[in-house]
């Protein structure tokens, strides 16, 4: 082990640990952005490590290092600019972008070192070059995931965006074209690794990885498409981890697979928030997309429930003593998150006490509404996670509801139904409830909400944003006397 | 080769422990800040620039350079301007970012 080995390897270990130590301070919101900012130090020192090591044992030449400079000019600011410019509610979009280039890159590097190796060994006359299996096998893994995620982000971030329908697409053999891809992949894998190697094969694996992508993501409904984010996550991580293997890199194989084990729970956490299997979500064909409830008054079912006006909610808030907002997808759809922040400071400024109870799947994936809730600038002390918030229910004076649904129905504590076993926020237990809804069209699980005719509930049917601004209008009248 | 299996499983293993401690709070910015760490795919980059001597090489090396880029460095801008959001109550309002300022 040479000198320059050794320290490399110790920048790696360092690097590497301030990844780890980075993440275990996003524990806290308090020390989150320390957090980030150490994991984004590691990666300054792993970067820097490997690129001294790289120039010093390989050497390259100018035409190499200039590709790389511009790669990284460009691309660099491409992903900064992107980052300052989205939007809070664009965020799942956004990932999945990153996910989708990284995949790509990982897949171009263990490309790149196959092509590389090819032309070593025609050079040095070796003619049927065998490349070891502990390096084809991580290529050819590399290459299939990488590429998997590279074509399967892309269509993921298109449906969040809305540019590709939110709906399941499934077209006459559809199923087939799959199975046939499937086939191929395969195929061209294991003579990839059998044979001598060649880069026909492995363009056929991405091809046929690309398509597995597209053709993957596709069938899945708009209101799963969060899960498959998280899961394509997952991929990258073991993507960049396999690349790792390939090129014989330590830091990428630890990185990688910190990131593999991080996208596997989030996704196991979000299916079951959801009530779904992932299984279940990548087969697809459920989630019918962002439903837009149809305009005008309230449907035929409206016949069980009581409507209120919001001046009855401006009332009932002005004089409660504790109150809990259960802010869903509909709040954050209508960008009424400010007003939701501003009528609970009017409330917070009476001396009432105001929380947000946050299900872990309201927005668009897992704790997005806090940063939404968040960038309005709710205290985090506010928002309550579903273990804390529903035992305070049941001192609760009101909960607001706005924009959430299935997350509240109490038929998820029954078997028998669509959202039975679903983990749900305990509103009923509330002393009184209001919910703002435009219509009573059911949610994703198709179903009735029974928190709807539930005795205590009333119903404000309104926009969240329009009826936000009512009820703040209302509280201020009673307050001000 | 046996060292770096030893790695990629321990990481994995670590990885499971650190992520599941992580409150629902924080999903979003952890998910982001997960998907900044997989940007070191950019030290894979240099290291095939390094080795890359025709243009198939340097092709794959503009690639790799340019996602790879975009990855480390949007994942962590975007996970920072997320978390310098969360606030205590105490803090007045005017000292929290706006959005879409930095």
């Amino acid at each position: 082990m040479t000198a320059l080995e050794w320290v490399t390897g110790l920048a790696y270990l360092i690097a590497s640990t301030m990844f780890v130590v980075g993440l275990h301070l996003m524990r806290s919101p308090a020390s989150a952005r320390r957090g980030n900012l150490l994991s984004a130090a590691g990666m300054v020192l792993a970067i820097v490590a490997t690129f001294v090591y790289a120039a010093v044992t390989f050497g390259g030449n100018w035409i190499g290092w200039t590709a790389l400079a511009v790669g990284l000019a460009l691309g660099g600011a491409f992903g900064a600019i992107s980052a300052r410019q989205v939007k809070m509610t664009d965020i799942p979009q956004l990932v999945s972008m990153f996910n989708a280039v990284g995949g790509g890159a990982a897949a171009a590097v263990a490309f790149a070192d196959f092509v590389h190796r090819i032309a070593e060994s025609a050079a040095t006359g070796a003619g049927e070059g065998h490349i070891e299996l502990t390096v084809s096998i991580p290529i050819v893994l590399d290459v299939l995931i990488g590429a998997i995620t590279l074509s399967g982000s892309v269509i993921a971030a298109g449906k969040l965006q809305g540019i590709i329908p939110g709906k399941p697409i499934v077209f006459p053999g559809s199923r087939i074209l799959n199975v046939l891809m499937a086939l191929i992949a395969v195929a061209a894998g294991v003579l990839t690794i059998v044979l001598p190697p060649s880069a026909l094969t492995l363009s056929v694996l991405l091809v046929a990885a690309l398509a597995i992508g597209v053709l993957m993501v596709l069938p899945i409904g708009g209101a799963d498409a969060p899960v498959v984010v998280s899961l394509l996550n997952a991929f990258t991580g073991l993507a960049v981890a396999m690349a790792g293997f390939v090129i014989d890199n330590q830091a990428m194989i630890i990185a990688g697979a910190l990131v593999g084990a991080a996208g596997t729970i989030l996704t196991l956490q979000m299916a079951t928030a959801m009530n779904r299997s992932v299984l279940s979500i990548i087969i697809g064909g459920f989630g019918t997309g962002d439903t837009v409830a149809p305009a005008g008054g309230p449907g035929a079912d409206a016949a069980g429930v009581r409507q209120i006006s919001a001046d009855d909610v401006g009332i009932q808030l002005a004089y409660a003593r504790h109150v809990m907002i259960v802010p869903g997808y509909g709040l954050a759809a209508a960008q009424a998150q400010h007003e939701i922040a501003e009528l609970a400071k009017i409330l917070t400024d009476q001396g009432i006490d105001v929380k947000y109870a946050i299900h872990p799947v309201a927005g668009r994936m897992p704790g997005h509404m806090n940063v939404l809730l968040a960038e309005a600038n709710v205290p985090y002390t506010q928002m309550l996670q579903l273990e804390e918030a529903n035992p305070a229910f049941d001192t609760c004076d009101v909960a607001l509801v706005v924009g959430a649904n299935d997350v509240t129905n109490p038929a998820a504590r029954r078997p028998g139904n669509a959202v039975s076993g679903m983990p749900i926020l305990d509103v009923d237990h509330a002393k009184s409830i209001v919910v703002v809804k435009r219509s009573m069209s059911p949610g994703y699980a198709g179903l009735d909400n029974e928190l709807f005719s539930n005795t205590k509930t009333g119903m404000l049917f309104a926009d969240a944003k329009g009826g936000l601004a009512d009820i703040i209008t209302s509280v201020k009248e009673y307050v001000a006397n | 080769m046996f060292t770096n299996l030893a790695l990629f499983v321990l990481s994995l293993l670590v990885g499971f422990e650190v992520i599941s401690k992580i409150p629902s709070t924080l999903h979003t910015p952890m998910m982001s800040g997960a998907n900044a760490i997989h940007g070191v795919v950019v030290a894979g980059a240099i290291v095939i620039a390094a080795l890359a001597d025709d243009p198939a090489g340097y092709v794959l090396t503009f690639i790799a350079a340019a996602f790879a880029a975009a990855n480390v460095v949007g994942g962590y801008v975007v996970t920072d301007r997320m978390l310098k959001m969360f606030r205590k109550p105490d803090r007045p309002a005017a000292d929290a970012p706006k959005a879409g300022q930095k």
